[in-house]
């Protein structure tokens, strides 16, 4: 099943980079480099995905106290922030050639930014608890504060002018760009999603057998 | 006893014992009067440089000195050994939160009190006209500070460098109380009405609700063992 998962990342991966490069139009003002969206943009938004299981994961674990939907909230932690790490990082090598800076105090900037600060936090409070019972509750607790910050993070932030583009894909109205653009980024969006599925059963797996070890 | 009584015990216990020991209070004070010369010292003593930078200063002053009073929260039960007496309170665990909750805000409206008056002697800025509405922001987003650290506190009294890692938990989820009150802060303080900061306030608001809820539905799960 996880191997299955990890072949079927690797084909959606080739697929989007092939797309990437091969469909997608070169852009006319930004050229090339303007095709690293097609990673940034999955990234960011897979790492969301795995913040949100995080939250369903905790809430499930407090209500059940099965280690199985602790290990998914662990997991799912380390990947989301390997993810959205990657995301900013991919983002600064975008903006230096565009708009002239690798990072700016732009509204989305900021709230991605506090994202990887806060869930940094959280892998840190689970690394400074021996007892695996007692990291799970309050990784837990604080993976569903976590959550429910992130709207408050984006509604305070977005109260700034920003220089970002507006968003493409999720705005009122729907996507209004060429197909060219919008297929690559879907299937890139997809591939990278399959990939956070594969790696976070992957690591869940291994911190089972971590906590059997120790047992 | 009922809930409202219990949680009230715990906040008169809790005010007694500052009040006799005068522990954390005394050290924040002349903790509060020692980053006066820091940002000072930092600042420089241009004029409108410091206009600029007060809002912000203002309330880093604030939150500096909620880092250390809120992360004492279940320190004197450690230190003194009753961390065990205090669980054995029977009845809802959060009864004990809404306590700590309470003290905790005593505290913290003694500490900002005095910052502000001495913000005011030394920066010599006049915030007469903007005292009512920054009683607002301060109350809503010192209720705001206070939900969440009494919550990460109870997390991280029994964790190694807590000292280090109450501030890196509190910091990032509190950004939103922060970028508002800061907002709101210097609007008011530029003269605005309190209906151009409305949309700040209500952020404040939802965010004190949502802490609040969160933090009395969780704060149990916390004290199990």
């Amino acid at each position: 099943m996880i191997r299955t998962l990890g072949w079927l990342s690797v084909v959606a991966l080739v697929a989007g980079l092939v797309m990437s490069f091969g469909v997608a139009p070169r852009e006319v003002t930004q050229g090339t480099v303007q095709r690293i969206m097609y990673v940034h943009v999955p990234l960011v938004i897979s790492s969301y995905v795995a913040f949100i299981v995080l939250a369903v994961a905790s809430f499930v674990y407090l209500l059940r106290r099965d280690p199985r939907a602790d290990r998914v909230a662990h997991a799912s932690g380390e990947i989301g922030v390997m993810f959205i790490g990657l995301g900013i990082a991919t983002g600064s090598i975008w903006g230096k050639p565009t708009w002239g800076t690798w990072w700016t105090w732009d509204a989305r900037l900021t709230s991605v930014a506090i994202l990887f600060v806060m869930y940094v936090g959280y892998l840190l409070l689970r690394g400074s608890i021996d007892d695996p019972e007692r990291a799970a509750r309050f990784a837990a607790v604080l993976g569903i504060v976590a959550a429910l910050d992130i709207p408050l993070v984006h509604f305070s932030v977005y109260w700034w002018r920003t220089l970002h583009q507006p968003p493409s894909l999720m705005k009122p109205g729907g996507f209004t760009g060429s197909t060219a653009i919008l297929w690559p980024l879907l299937v890139n969006l997809v591939a990278f999603v399959i990939l956070y599925a594969y790696l976070t059963a992957r690591r869940a797996r291994l911190l089972r057998a971590e906590a059997e070890a120790v047992a | 006893m009922t809930y409202a009584r219990r949680a009230l015990a715990v906040a008169r216990k809790d005010v007694a014992v500052e009040r006799r020991s005068k522990e954390t209070l005394n050290a924040l004070v002349f903790f509060s009067l020692l980053l006066l010369f820091v940002f000072q010292i930092t600042l420089g003593a241009d004029r409108d440089r410091l206009a600029a930078v007060l809002p912000g200063v203002l309330w880093l002053g604030f939150v500096l000195s909620a880092l250390l009073a809120l992360g004492r929260t279940f320190l004197v039960e450690r230190e003194h050994d009753c961390w065990e007496g205090l669980l054995l309170a029977p009845g809802d665990k959060s009864a004990i939160y809404l306590g700590k909750l309470a003290s905790n805000l005593v505290l913290m409206t003694v500490v900002e009190a005095l910052v502000l008056g001495l913000f005011v002697i030394f920066f010599d800025i006049d915030i007469r006209r903007a005292l009512p509405g920054l009683f607002i922001v301060v109350a809503l987003g010192t209720f705001g500070l206070a939900t969440v650290g009494t919550l990460f506190a109870a997390m991280t009294a029994n964790v190694r460098a807590r000292e280090v890692l109450f501030p890196v938990l509190l910091l990032p989820v509190q950004v939103p109380v922060l970028l508002a009150t800061v907002k709101a802060t210097e609007a008011l303080l530029l003269g605005e009405p309190l209906g151009a900061v409305a949309h700040w306030l209500k952020l404040l608001a939802a965010a004190d609700v949502i802490y609040l809820v969160v933090s009395v539905l969780t704060f149990d799960v916390i004290l199990e063992g």
